[in-house]
């Protein structure tokens, strides 16, 4: 591996799993970056700066130069540093592979903060609807130990939202979104996540994160009174 | 081996010229198959299961969906002529970040701009003319969103310039005196041969425009 003078910084928020799906990305490949804790509510100038189209976390810092959007940084990444890498190298399964990724922002994620932030029918629905969508994953997750197949990559990374978001704010819902009778193959996924050191280091601890959920949802139904 | 390669795709979908400018950039031979979204075929609902959508390239049987994924397909299968993607990682993350951008904020306004009336219309007219800003500032005065050579960006946006005079007619604006570059710069790409061939004539859609409202309840 050339040595070169490289400087990494992470822009950021402890919570999210945008950002730390970056930083499970940066620590797979050995990288060491600066983070830097952002507050959403009040945005520093150098996230307005380094993100002025979304102003947005995560950003990743190369050498002072930006690249925003979750997805993105973690291709750029693997770009840059081509040892481990996260994403397939055959043009065919990269290209599933990216499917899956998109499937999991675009669709579960959003259909899954509808969970967090309707109550009554219009929860259910969105449970419902949640569970439609897991039930495709569920199919992927048919004899394989991860997404990517026998080791982690790109879409396991981009699904940590299901395993440690998603399946966190159960208990701060209290609806079982995700339950193991339905989802044995999930659950069996969240098991070998959680035996890969980098993913154990790299999520929110568990108290920490509930609590945050907790007080996340509290403040979210103050604010439809 | 002789590469099969099959579009499924829907005439005045500006996600579907995407993949048709990418296959003719490279010069790749394709069987061009018309979808009737209105009864969706057995083999469009078997190769994308998940959401049912155009386009779908079928590569000797195996199914990519979602265009932009499949731009990126075609330029990493054949690698020979013309690049889509600069070879350069932090120019190729801003290609796609802009490519994710126009995604996300593109398509959305322009359901009313054609589709709707009143208050939703003007926001929506509103939210257009912003994001095209943005993608102008961006631009600046470069030949192509990627500099000299045609590329990723520039194939995300320009199916949607077949769809202004639509959006101008149906909204009651004119995009070329907001945004006169963006309109300079769709002219410049539809001097490629790709484009030229790929996008219908702009008054096919609006002449058609009228009966997908009403097939689609919209009117």
């Amino acid at each position: 591996m050339a040595e070169r003078s490289e400087e990494v910084k992470l822009l950021g928020m402890w919570a999210s799993p945008f950002s730390r799906r970056v930083e499970i990305a940066l620590t797979l490949k050995g990288l060491p970056y600066e983070f830097s804790e952002q507050d959403i509510a009040n945005k520093s100038p150098l996230l307005l700066q380094s993100n002025p189209v979304h102003k947005m976390i995560p950003v990743l810092l190369h050498n002072g130069k930006p690249i925003s959007e979750s997805l993105v940084i973690l291709e750029y990444i693997d770009d840059t540093w081509q040892h481990n890498q996260i994403l397939p190298q055959d043009p065919y399964d990269k290209a599933i592979a990216r499917f899956w990724a998109r499937f999991v922002d675009e669709q579960i994620y959003v259909t899954a903060m509808k969970v967090v932030g309707k109550v009554g029918e219009e929860r259910d629905a969105a449970v419902e609807a949640t569970r439609d969508l897991l039930k495709l994953m569920e199919k992927e997750l048919v004899g394989k130990d991860f997404l990517g197949g026998e080791s982690l990559g790109f879409v396991d990374i981009v699904a940590t939202l299901v395993a440690f978001w998603l399946m966190r704010t159960e208990e701060v819902v209290g609806v079982k979104v995700v339950p193991v009778e339905m989802f044995p193959e999930i659950h069996r996924w969240v098991k070998n996540l959680l035996d890969v050191d980098v993913i154990k280091k790299c999520i929110p601890p568990e108290d920490e994160h509930l609590n945050y959920i907790r007080a996340r949802m509290d403040s979210l139904k103050l604010k439809s009174v | 081996m002789a590469d099969e390669v099959i579009l499924l795709d829907y005439w005045p979908s500006a996600f579907g010229m995407r993949t048709r400018i990418a296959l003719e950039e490279k010069d790749i031979k394709f069987d061009h198959r018309e979808q009737d979204l209105f009864n969706k075929s057995q083999i469009l609902l078997g190769m994308n299961p998940v959401h049912k959508k155009i386009p779908v390239l079928i590569h000797n049987g195996k199914p990519v969906c979602e265009s932009l994924i499949q731009v990126e397909y075609i330029d990493e299968t054949w690698p020979k002529g013309n690049s889509l993607l600069p070879s350069d990682p932090y120019q190729r993350a801003q290609a796609k970040f802009w490519g994710d951008f126009i995604d996300k904020k593109v398509s959305g306004p322009t359901w009313v701009l054609w589709g709707g009336k009143g208050e939703e219309q003007e926001a929506g007219k509103k939210e257009f003319i912003e994001v095209l800003k943005t993608l102008e500032t961006e631009l600046g005065d470069k030949t192509y969103f990627g500099g000299e050579t045609f590329g990723y960006v520039d194939i995300a946006l320009i199916g949607f310039y077949c769809w202004f005079d639509t959006y101008e007619k149906f909204a009651n604006f004119s995009i070329e005196a907001e945004c006169p570059k963006v309109i300079a710069w769709a002219k410049r790409c539809l001097k490629r041969e790709s484009v030229a061939k790929s996008l219908p004539d702009s008054d096919k859609i609006t002449k058609y425009v009228p009966e997908l409202k009403k097939r689609l309840g919209m009117e």
